[in-house]
């Protein structure tokens, strides 16, 4: 590692959170324009069912205290400002600031991706080996079918079918939540056996495009000249595989993981909700089934930014791991 | 679910003989049978067979398989295979009409900046890249979440997450053809720049933003399901697939499977059957990139 390398990452990651900072900007000033364009009142979200008996006076006085009487664009640079400090407003269907909503709830779906990431990446590996050593093999066939149909299959679903399959006939693992109802303190064992299944769910929602993927880049580096003269020199097909083809071919891959976060944010949205996590992504679903905007705002505010995160460190990954990729031409 | 994954998914599908390509022809045979299926069941089975979907029997609830339900029954004795025909038909309507409202846009954006070039170009790809940046589904449940779930807030929900990758390949299809020498003869032939975009790109673009409509038509099924699976989509007394499982959740915790099994089956088996033939029509339209199939 020569610090030229290390300082040009540097430059794409500030030019990157330069790039950074438009995004976010116009992604809330979009929020805000959509929810100016909707049919949806924020005061009447407020006061829920108290509204419906309130006159216009009330609600009028209601709609100065809450500021939203202003135009959206004054919202907007309103909520910019003091998100800036860290306050984004008040949750309402949590009755808590926003802030302290996502800080208590993010913990729980990093544990979550990060578990599902740690079982998908060998996982994947191993089947994505498996499949390219021998092409057009049954045992390729069967791995690339079951790929493309997992792939297809909708996450929600398979979260389902598992609770059908481990919690109810098996009877071994708990369908949902993070610890027992009966229990009220957080253990770790508690939250590990509640953890299994939906982190087991998720590795396999983002198994297919990882197995295929090692599987084209495995494939790929096996008919390549380092290979053949590894083969030439009478290495073992074992030393081949893993020290020659694997290495070439799993790193592009690797690479890839930070720019699948979208994929893994809608994952996580539809595991968490099905088993209960209380994550972050399933207070997505509660704050929209709600209309709960502050929280709206922030949780799509943050996803963006993770999104934007996943990107940069794909391709510094990719920079770092690749010698012919210059940082400068990124 | 890799629509606008990066390029390298373009990479070569490698031939494996005469073995390989027997099993890519079962493959398109197998998948374009499917789709006939499909297309026949969701346009035939609700004017030409008789029966009730919400026919209600509740002497005849959550009914296992059997010869007369093959898909058993739900918690209200309603036939299963009737109610996945129902909702596969809501299901691919929905994604059909997101799927073409997304292709419109995308191919109009896409167009207007392989076309025109300049700063009008850089900008629209910046807010296209800006767009891209919020994971869709999360998008999507905004939108519905401000505009009430319904049939056109899904819609309008899926298009809007989904005309990013259609732009993305129109403008580069733009871009590679502005230099052929018959754009150049319509240009020095007096043609304004109007008519060259109608007349000469659009036609020439038509296939490749057909095919991305094909493949985004499983997309927006599966949009639409996740999205009635959250309570965000059609409402509840509608039958798609989505609504079908999550009205499911009751029964399949009570220990009856085949009211969640099926639906997701319907979803899954369209899905690779578009992606299967749309995979063998790319290959035709566009044989020296021969890529993989892809979801």
């Amino acid at each position: 590692m020569t610090s030229p390398l290390w300082g040009a990452m540097a430059r794409l990651a500030g030019r990157r959170l330069l790039f950074a900072v438009p995004v976010l900007l116009v992604v809330t000033f979009g929020v805000f324009a959509i929810a100016a364009a909707s049919p949806f009142d924020p005061v009447k979200a407020y006061a829920g069912a108290a509204a419906l008996g309130a006159d216009e006076q009330t609600l009028d006085r209601l709609r100065a205290n809450l500021g939203v009487d202003q135009p959206f664009t004054a919202r907007w640079w309103h909520w910019l400002t003091s998100a800036l400090s860290g306050d984004f407003g008040e949750s309402s269907v949590m009755r808590q600031p926003v802030a302290q909503v996502v800080g208590e709830r993010l913990v729980w779906s990093a544990l979550l991706c990060t578990v599902a990431f740690a079982a998908a990446v060998p996982a994947g590996t191993v089947l994505g080996v498996l499949a390219a050593r021998r092409p057009g093999s049954v045992l390729d066939r069967a791995v690339t079918s079951l790929a493309y149909s997992l792939e297809a299959a909708p996450v929600f679903w398979l979260a389902l079918l598992a609770i059908w399959l481990f919690s109810l006939r098996m009877g071994v693992l708990p369908a949902g939540g993070l610890t027992d109802t009966a229990s009220e303190r957080v253990t770790a064992g508690q939250v590990a056996s509640h953890l299994v299944l939906p982190a087991g769910v998720l590795a396999v929602s983002q198994l297919p495009w990882f197995t295929l993927y090692v599987r084209q880049g495995v494939g790929d580096a096996l008919a390549e000249d380092p290979v053949r003269g590894a083969r030439a020199r009478g290495l073992s097909e074992r030393a081949v595989l893993l020290g020659h083809a694997l290495r070439s071919g799993l790193l592009p891959v690797l690479t890839l993981v930070g720019s699948r976060v979208p994929e893994l944010i809608t994952g996580a949205l539809l595991v968490e909700s099905v088993f209960s996590w209380p994550g972050i992504a399933a207070a997505t679903v509660e704050a929209a089934t709600a209309v709960d905007f502050p929280l709206l705002a922030a949780l799509t505010t943050l996803a963006t930014a993770a999104v934007l995160v996943g990107n940069l460190l794909a391709d510094l990954l990719y920079g770092l791991f690749d010698p012919r990729v210059k940082f400068s031409d990124m | 679910m890799t629509c606008d994954a990066p390029a390298a998914q373009e990479t070569v599908w490698r031939s494996y003989g005469t073995k390989g390509r027997s099993t890519r022809t079962l493959r398109v045979r197998t998948s374009a049978v499917l789709v006939a299926a499909t297309v026949l069941a969701v346009l035939l089975v609700p004017p030409l067979v008789r029966l009730d979907q919400q026919a209600v029997d509740l002497a005849a609830k959550l009914l296992p398989p059997s010869r007369s339900h093959p898909f058993g029954t739900d918690d209200l004795g309603r036939d299963l295979l009737l109610r996945c025909v129902y909702g596969l038909r809501v299901s691919l309507l929905v994604g059909a009409a997101a799927a073409v409202t997304a292709t419109v846009v995308g191919t109009a954006v896409g167009a207007t900046a392989g076309a025109l070039g300049g700063w009008i170009d850089r900008g629209i790809m910046r807010l296209v890249d800006t767009v891209s940046s919020v994971p869709h589904l999360l998008l999507g449940i905004f939108v519905v979440a401000m505009f009430r779930p319904g049939v056109w807030p899904v819609i309008v929900s899926v298009a809007l997450t989904h005309w990013l990758s259609t732009a993305r390949i129109v403008r580069a299809e733009v871009l590679s053809l502005r230099s052929r020498p018959y754009i150049d003869a319509a240009v020095s032939g007096g043609a304004s720049r109007w008519r060259v975009a109608v007349r000469h790109l659009l036609p020439a673009v038509l296939p490749q933003a057909a095919l991305a409509a094909v493949l985004m038509v499983p997309h927006a099924m599966w949009h639409e399901s996740a999205l009635s699976f959250l309570g965000l989509g059609l409402p509840t007394h509608t039958a798609s697939l989505g609504t079908l499982i999550q009205g499911a959740r009751g029964s399949l915790l009570a220990g009856q499977w085949w009211p969640t099994l099926f639906p997701g089956l319907f979803v899954i088996v369209p899905t690779l059957a578009i992606a299967g033939l749309a995979g063998a029509w790319r290959e035709r339209i566009n044989p020296r990139r021969r890529s993989e199939l892809m979801l």
